[in-house]
């Protein structure tokens, strides 16, 4: 089980996500700089938080355009796993990966504090150690994590089960006031069609030890690991 | 040859920057505003042996393809000589 890092101009939570998957998720893991163009041995690759091109045009624009992207897109094709963190599902949402877009955030102010979200849809790699409706205590640290998308969009979203996390209350209640950034319908992470392919705005590699808070993000990282193993036994 | 481009959110999609600088332009004083709606403007510098025709269809991928998302904004492409 390899999972890789990818590392854009700007990215700034790369080594976070190396340090939970050498540290807590115990698997091999590489820096992937984003002019590289193979991924062939990588299981997992994940698009990491931070600031990739200073946020130019629109934040994740730019690195949409990066040529390890055309490869990243190949490999959420054949079904490998492709996971967006913050300005990572920025970046899926941009290159088409994922459908949507994500705004300035409606209070306009960089939102950065542990927010809840709660699982809807237990059924996906990244969430098949846990259970619908459990709340999970995940920092945000962003300024353009309001989610819109149009009627249609939405509705195939819901209807399809793709909208994996939505952001509430500690009780588990969506609630405006629970919403930290105006995202349509309080959602905070959704996947792909194919479910292989997931972006959230919260950082659960950034919850994965006590010391910081929380370690609910473990439990995401947990299933994505046992998707690969159950993923690698199937071929 | 130049061409111009205009993005501007989709009128569906809510802006909150343009509330900001409407609310400072109130706090100004100036009166009678109804909204205001932040875009964004480009200028392309083109190479001259391109014909109109074949500037306006190469900026409008450039504008549809990177300038803009398509998801909450609109474009519009100006081409003009000089």
């Amino acid at each position: 089980m390899k999972f890789g890092v990818i590392v854009f101009p700007g990215s700034n939570c790369d080594h976070d996500a190396y340090h939970v998957v050498s540290k807590h998720v115990g698997q091999p893991v590489d820096f992937i700089w984003h002019k590289e163009t193979d991924l062939s041995g990588y299981d997992a690759v994940i698009v990491p938080g931070g600031f990739s091109y200073g946020d130019y045009l629109r934040a994740g624009a730019l690195a949409s355009f990066s040529p390890v992207m055309s490869a990243v897109k190949n490999f959420a094709a054949e079904g490998k796993f492709v996971f967006g963190i913050c300005n990572g599902f920025q970046i899926l949402c941009e290159s088409g990966l994922l459908p949507g877009a994500l705004m300035r955030n409606a209070g306009l102010h960089f939102a950065c504090k542990h927010v809840n979200i709660r699982i809807e849809n237990q059924n996906t790699p990244y969430t098949n150690q846990l259970e619908n409706g459990r709340v999970l205590s995940i920092p945000i640290a962003h300024a353009e994590g309001n989610y819109v998308c149009d009627d249609t969009t939405f509705n195939d979203l819901e209807e399809n089960n793709q909208i994996v996390f939505r952001y509430c209350d500690e009780n588990g209640e969506s609630t405006p006031e629970s919403n930290p950034n105006g995202a349509r319908s309080n959602i905070a992470g959704i996947c792909n069609l194919d479910r292989n392919v997931l972006g959230m705005m919260p950082h659960p590699e950034r919850a994965c030890e006590e010391l910081l808070g929380s370690n609910d993000g473990r439990d995401i990282f947990r299933s994505l690991t046992h998707a690969i193993a159950s993923n690698g036994s199937r071929h | 040859m130049k061409a111009k481009v205009y993005v501007t959110l989709k009128p569906s999609v809510l802006d909150p920057q343009g509330k900001a600088i409407h609310h400072s332009v109130e706090l100004m004083g100036f009166e009678k505003i109804a909204d205001v709606r932040q875009g964004k403007y480009f200028e392309i510098a083109l190479d001259n042996s391109l014909s109109a025709d074949e500037a306006q269809t190469a900026v409008e991928r450039i504008a549809k393809d990177v300038l803009a998302n398509p998801v909450i904004e609109d474009y519009r492409v100006e081409v003009v000589n000089g």
